[in-house]
């Protein structure tokens, strides 16, 4: 495995689309978890993603992430067609993912925690003969990263056992934001986590927004949602059933279409594009 | 005046942790108290001869123990640890015995420990077999297979290549073993492996939190396979130094070397639930072994005392581990 190169600030076109879906299907058996969804996200902006158990949420996710192949359908990466055949496709093309589930190694220090499975090795005949790890500069590297981020941490040098839930879900969210080009898939990131640690997770994000990398959010938690997130990507029946923006809507309304109580009022300004 | 000790105390723990480690500090001490305890008791102990025996008699647990390490470090076991070692003194002697090259026959014998490495590997890695159950089998399957190949009794191995890790150098007056240079070369390369390298940091990520590993995208198989063949390799190697030893082939031969080695794989402080430890705590570990043997001999106490010792101590071991996680 070769190490990667930490990202570079992403150049963001104002309404640019990094990654698009267009009427995806996929069919397990006799169910159809998606049946023709849409997916848009834009550059630089927060998109969650919500929608009832069952509504094909996860599928979507998976289907984006390469983690399932759809039946039908394109994907759209940068506005050119991609076919993830696993999760590691994916990855290559600067798609990261933070699951639910603390995604760490907890007796490896944080700095090893952020470049695992990527470690840098050293330049010359240690690195490449005697393949030694590049320690130095991997802890380096990973304190710039979280510093930028405003992450604060004890000692990158300690396990990642000593730190909070909520820490060593900072890690993993700074993972995926030191190494995905083009996006970031947060899958329930705060499920496990209290309502402060939460606080902290969903500050990260915002902050990896801010340096231009643009995430999706899937999440139960509709107070989390309307805090951080752009535009709101509504599932139900396995269909895109509207986006709308925290501005324009309420969680009554966006809880309401989830349900099937409303239906989604087309001139909705900010959803438009 | 006992907080002035208490003090000095923290202060050596704290350079010893520089040496060894932080983790190792406790074995580190552990060692150094038989030490004490068996050279009060008995003069001959720290005698320069005796504490090369000990060396000497620490060469083939010691050796395993590094095999035995990079599997416990993956949360697996290793309970063929002693019949893969003994597959290949058995080998090698029978091959040099009917006129084989002596190099070729070591080398064949190295290699058909891999291979018993490579069917426990595979066999963990791609049917997800528990570690326990895997070589538990293998076990089995060699100690009879050796015992109807060499119609269950021990010969004679002569040969001077076969027995050419048991030649001494003479080092200040110590005496030495080439077997204890090799192992202690050994421990040196895994060592680095371990600490120094990506291969390494991937053991260590397996053991802890193999979901993990997998998601950030470690081959999890493949690595779980290259830890059981190289283990698998070192224990070809520890025949070598076997033979060295004791130049007698002996499908009974290593009966504890189980319980030895995990003995001092989880004294020197590794845990077996995977993930955390190291090898500079169990070539400690192996020394505690060998000094506690070495010394319970010196006073004359039967050898099946040993064994009920090294049992407790590996239980004691293991609850101390057990009792910190839930600190952790």
């Amino acid at each position: 495995m070769t190490p990667v190169e930490p990202r570079e600030p992403v150049a963001t076109a104002p309404v640019g689309v990094v990654l698009e879906a267009r009427n995806v299907i996929k069919r397990y058996g006799h169910i159809t978890a998606l049946d023709g969804v849409d997916f848009e996200l834009r550059s630089g902006e927060i998109l969650a993603v919500v929608g009832d158990n069952g509504a094909g949420k996860s599928s979507l996710i998976k289907a984006l992430t390469g983690a399932i192949v759809p039946d039908n359908g394109d994907i759209l990466l940068d506005g050119q067609p991609v076919h993830f055949k696993g999760p590691l496709d994916a990855r290559k093309l600067g798609i990261e993912t933070v699951y639910q589930d603390l995604a760490v190694a907890a007796a490896l220090d944080i700095a090893s925690n952020l470049f695992l499975g990527r470690e840098r090795r050293r330049p010359g005949f240690l690195g490449n003969v005697l393949r030694m790890l590049d320690k130095k500069g991997m802890r380096a590297e990973a304190e710039r990263s979280m510093a930028e981020l405003k992450f604060r941490l004890p000692s990158i040098g300690s396990a990642v056992e000593a730190l909070s839930g909520g820490q060593r879900q900072g890690v993993a969210v700074a993972r995926a934001a030191l190494f995905a080009k083009k996006l970031a898939i947060m899958d329930e990131p705060t499920a496990a986590l209290g309502v402060r640690e939460t606080g902290q997770v969903l500050d990260l994000i915002q902050a990896i927004r801010q340096r231009g990398l643009p995430v999706v959010l899937i999440s139960h938690n509709m107070p989390n949602v309307f805090e951080i997130a752009d535009r709101i990507h509504i599932m139900r029946l396995g269909k895109r059933a509207a986006v709308v923006s925290p501005k324009t809507h309420t969680m009554a309304d966006v809880v309401a279409i989830m349900t099937g109580a409303a239906k989604f009022e087309e001139p909705a300004a900010s959803a438009s594009r | 005046m006992n907080s002035a000790s208490a003090l000095s105390f923290g202060r050596m723990s704290k350079i010893a942790a520089r040496f060894v480690g932080t983790p190792s500090v406790g074995p580190l001490l552990v060692l150094l108290a038989f030490g004490l305890i068996f050279s009060l008791t008995n003069p001959r102990f720290l005698a320069t001869q005796n504490l090369s025996i000990i060396l000497q008699q620490t060469v083939i647990i010691g050796t395993l123990a590094i095999g035995q390490t990079l599997i416990i470090l993956t949360a697996g076991i290793d309970l063929a640890v002693g019949a893969i070692c003994v597959l290949g003194t058995i080998l090698a002697g029978k091959l040099a015995n009917s006129g084989y090259d002596p190099i070729a026959a070591m080398g064949l014998a190295v290699l058909a420990c891999s291979a018993a490495g490579v069917a426990a590997g595979s066999l963990i890695s791609g049917l997800r077999l528990p570690p326990f159950i895997v070589t538990l089998g293998i076990l089995g399957i060699i100690t009879a297979a050796l015992r109807l190949i060499s119609a269950g009794g021990a010969f004679p191995v002569t040969d001077e290549f076969l027995g050419w890790t048991g030649n001494t150098v003479r080092l200040n007056g110590f005496i030495v073993t080439y077997g204890v240079i090799i192992m202690l070369l050994l421990y040196g390369m895994v060592w680095f492996l371990l600490n120094q390298t990506q291969w390494g940091r991937h053991v260590y990520a397996v053991g802890n939190n193999p979901e993990a590993a997998r998601l950030v995208g470690i081959p999890v198989g493949r690595l779980l396979l290259s830890v059981y063949v190289l283990a698998a390799f070192i224990y070809g190697i520890a025949a070598w130094l076997a033979l060295g030893r004791i130049p007698n082939a002996d499908p009974n031969a290593l009966q504890t070397a189980n319980l030895d080695s995990i003995t001092a794989v989880v004294i020197g402080g590794t845990s077996l639930f995977g993930g955390r430890g190291g090898l500079i705590g169990t070539l400690i570990g192996a020394l505690i072994v060998g000094v506690l043997r070495n010394g319970l001999t010196l006073a004359g106490i039967d050898p099946l005392w040993q064994d009920l010792v090294t049992g407790i101590l590996v239980i004691v071991a293991v609850a101390l581990d057990q009792l910190t996680r839930g600190r952790r």
